[in-house]
């Protein structure tokens, strides 16, 4: 304010300060009584204190019947702003942003209140965010943190089930980034600014943006939103299983799990990063640039025998898979029959999966298990393709022996009908 | 005595054979430079009975069912016998056989052998094709594969635009209001049953026209013939033509083997209700050239929906089609010139429309 302030000479305030005057009174003057008068001058205000009909008609709030009354005081009824706004009719101003949480909890954490609305919304907000990093900061005197309305924006606010939401699934990202990707905003707090953008790169972005599967995780899965906390190191695994139940049953009984406790590592981000976390390859099994076994352990021991045996055996899997595929999309190509052989591979890749699954136990035997069941029916595939185009050649013999059987026939009525003929 | 000569005998003393197949040997084919259009019809009749034969033998292991009839052909592609080779019969040849249906009717009009007397071998023959497009229709539902479930989707619901018996008639062919498997039952009993049976009588009046009026002349040389007797020129049905068309018969057979072995009919994928149509689906080939006429329609023409508008000069023209010989004359100096343009229009317009639906996305 005080930079704005040094910047506008004398004059040119005094010409704003009257112009905004004028069209305040034009307006109030212009529209008569009406039963909301707030909306017919802040209409016609700008930027901040600007709130349209239009705007505000897509907030929630609005559409459940709450007007401007609701949460800043004051008498809509009267068209003189001194009485509208005055501190008599209730009138509370701009909301401190310090105070905001408080505000939204009066109604939001009313469970009475808020079952007439919508029964099965939670009214435990107020409570969470009291938790959370942003909560404890905010009642420690930092007004830079978070609050409700940073989040689900105001006098537009959306259900998040809206698309156009700030806080729907899809934008949830976008929407923590606009503080934690801002390096001169973050400036003080020790946390990096690079998880946007090591986010925008994960598969779990790819699931949620690109391909809109809503179940994939943003932000406020991992972090929780109202109470939203980074994920303590020893609980990382936890925040994981919700989703990846299988992989974390495996981590739970593995040797890693004691070993990456005792270190003081944080579990599953230890191989696969926190934010910017790529698709899993069997790369990182091997000892190339993705590598990650071998970020810990000694070339030669026998955790790196057993990594090549584990690799190995997955290569072997999924090279046995792609020679049935491609000998039974060349017999498929030639008409012949090989939808139970297509649909079987369905299932050895599914063993395949398995076997990858399996290796968070970190245990061969387990792994091998899976890869024999998988490699026992891609074998069976490859010899139903194999099957396949020995029928295939047999058929086109068939086709030939019997082409000439007719061509034979057709001479020999063209001689019959020659011999009748003459 | 030989073995057949004493089967003739004894057949002969029983059901006086000669005079049976004496029509035949009296029955004589006008030869000139088109006579070869005259195999038309019998490679038409010979794939009918292909289909009768193939289809019987289907039969044995088929079932109609939404839940079964995707896995029995399946089964008899793989697990039959030569089932696939029956199978991709049935199909090549009923695709073949809706050619040639349709090549021996363009043949039949261009040579105008559809004139007095023959209207009601027109007649027959404008049904025979209607009945085997309902075959093919019919036919194309049974494996019960993605594409024609929702072909015949698509098709039952051109046929409910039809206006006051549209819906009733789409209700009707479906067994309800949507495809299911209640239509793959009607749809496999019109195909088995009800079709058959109509088609075998229209077939036996076809032929005993055939056989009753003899075979037509194109009428030019039916001038240059009546001023010229001595020009006229004719094969003995019995046996010169019967064993060229034997011969036809043959060629026939061996192109059907070869596309059965070479290009054995594809099964698809199984018809699942709850996922949406494939992109750019089309009807088969023979029903393209009206499905792509539907699609160029626009929405609504003046008040008519355009649909609505092409459904119902679709069931005219059919109409006009049939009736097509009362409008000609049957004196050849007076053929009607403007029935050979719409001829040729409608080949053009029928291969043209059938290419741009066929290339088109």
């Amino acid at each position: 304010m005080a930079i704005l302030r040094n910047r506008l000479r004398p004059f040119s305030a005094a010409h704003y300060v009257g112009l905004a005057g004028f069209v305040v009174l034009a307006a109030c003057l212009g529209y008569g009584q009406t039963t909301n008068s707030c909306l017919d001058c802040h209409s016609a205000l700008p930027d901040l204190l600007g709130v349209t009909q239009e705007k505000f008609s897509q907030d929630i709030h609005a559409q459940k019947g709450l007007t401007c009354v609701s949460c800043h005081g004051g008498d809509p009824t009267s068209d003189d702003p001194d009485k509208a706004m005055s501190r008599k009719a209730g009138w509370k101003g701009k909301i401190d942003h310090k105070q905001i949480p408080q505000l939204c909890g009066s109604c939001h954490s009313d469970p009475a209140y808020i079952r007439q609305f919508n029964p099965s919304l939670r009214t435990d907000q107020l409570g969470q965010y009291r938790t959370s990093v942003h909560g404890k900061r905010l009642a420690a005197g930092d007004t830079k943190v978070a609050v409700c309305t940073d989040c689900h924006s105001v006098h537009d606010l959306r259900a998040p089930n809206d698309p156009r939401s700030t806080v729907n699934p899809v934008n949830v990202a976008n929407t923590c980034a606009r503080c934690h990707a801002d390096a001169d905003y973050m400036k003080g707090y020790s946390i990096s600014t690079d998880q946007f953008a090591k986010y925008s790169t994960s598969v779990h972005h790819q699931a949620l943006v690109v391909r809109g599967d809503l179940s994939a995780p943003t932000c406020t899965t991992c972090h929780g939103n109202h109470g939203a906390a980074p994920p303590g190191v020893d609980k990382v695994e936890n925040v994981c299983s919700n989703c990846h139940a299988f992989q974390a049953q495996m981590y739970e009984k593995s040797t890693h799990k004691k070993a990456f406790e005792s270190a003081s590592l944080p579990g599953c981000v230890v191989c696969h990063s926190n934010h910017g976390i790529s698709h899993p390859t069997d790369a990182y099994l091997g000892t190339g640039p993705d590598a990650v076994c071998m970020r810990c352990h000694t070339p030669g021991d026998a955790c790196d025998q057993a990594r090549a045996g584990l690799l190995s055996s997955l290569s072997q899997l999924n090279e046995s898979i792609k020679s049935a595929d491609q000998i039974l999309r060349v017999a498929e190509s030639s008409g012949m029959e090989v939808g139970e052989a297509r649909l079987g591979q369905d299932q050895a890749r599914d063993s395949l999966t398995k076997a990858r699954v399996t290796i968070h136990s970190f245990r061969t035997d387990l792994v091998d298990q899976d890869i024999q069941a998988g490699l026992k029916i891609a074998a069976k595939n490859l010899q139903a393709g194999k099957e396949a185009m020995v029928e295939r050649n047999y058929r086109r013999l068939g086709l030939g022996i019997s082409l000439i059987a007719i061509g034979m026939v057709l001479a020999g009525l063209r001689l019959y009908i020659k011999k009748i003929e003459s | 005595m030989s073995f057949p000569r004493n089967v003739r005998g004894w057949l002969d003393e029983r059901l006086e054979w000669d005079d049976l197949i004496a029509p035949l040997r009296k029955k004589a084919v006008p030869l000139h430079r088109l006579s070869y259009w005259y195999f038309l019809g019998g490679i038409t009749l010979f794939l009918f009975v292909i289909q009768v034969l193939t289809g019987i033998l289907l039969l044995l292991y088929y079932r109609a069912g939404a839940n079964e009839a995707f896995e029995s052909v399946q089964y008899i592609m793989i697990r039959v016998q030569f089932g696939w080779l029956i199978r991709s019969i049935h199909s090549w040849s009923a695709n073949l056989m809706i050619f040639t249906a349709f090549a021996h009717m363009f043949s039949v009009l261009f040579l105008k052998a559809y004139r007095k007397p023959r209207e009601l071998t027109w007649v027959s023959g404008v049904f025979l094709l209607f009945l085997v497009m309902g075959f093919g229709f019919s036919g194309y539902l049974l494996p019960w594969n993605t594409l024609a479930f929702f072909a015949t989707k698509v098709g039952t619901e051109i046929t409910g635009q039809v206006p006051v018996i549209g819906k009733p008639l789409m209700i009707f062919l479906r067994g309800g209001e949507e495809v299911t498997g209640a239509t793959l039952t009607r749809f496999f009993g019109f195909h088995v049953a009800v079709l058959p049976g109509i088609a075998t009588l229209l077939l036996l009046l076809h032929v005993l026209l055939v056989q009753r009026l003899g075979i037509s002349i194109p009428p030019k040389l039916e001038v240059q013939w009546t001023a010229n007797p001595s020009a006229k020129r004719e094969m003995k049905f019995f046996p010169n033509f019967l064993l060229r068309e034997l011969m036809a018969w043959y060629v026939a057979l061996g192109v059907l083997g070869a596309l059965a072995a070479v290009f054995p009919w594809n099964l698809g994928v199984k018809a699942d209700p709850f996922v949406s149509a494939p992109a750019g689906i089309k009807p088969e080939w023979y029903f393209l050239f009206m499905f792509q006429t539907l699609k160029l329609i626009p929405s609504k023409v003046w008040f008519i929906d355009g649909e609505v508008l092409g459904v119902l000069a679709f069931g005219l023209v059919g109409l006009l089609w049939l009736l097509l010989p009362f409008f000609e004359s049957d004196q050849p100096s007076h053929m009607k010139r403007w029935i050979t343009g719409l001829s040729i229009f409608a080949l053009a317009y029928t291969a043209g429309m059938s290419v741009y639906g066929y290339l088109a996305k």
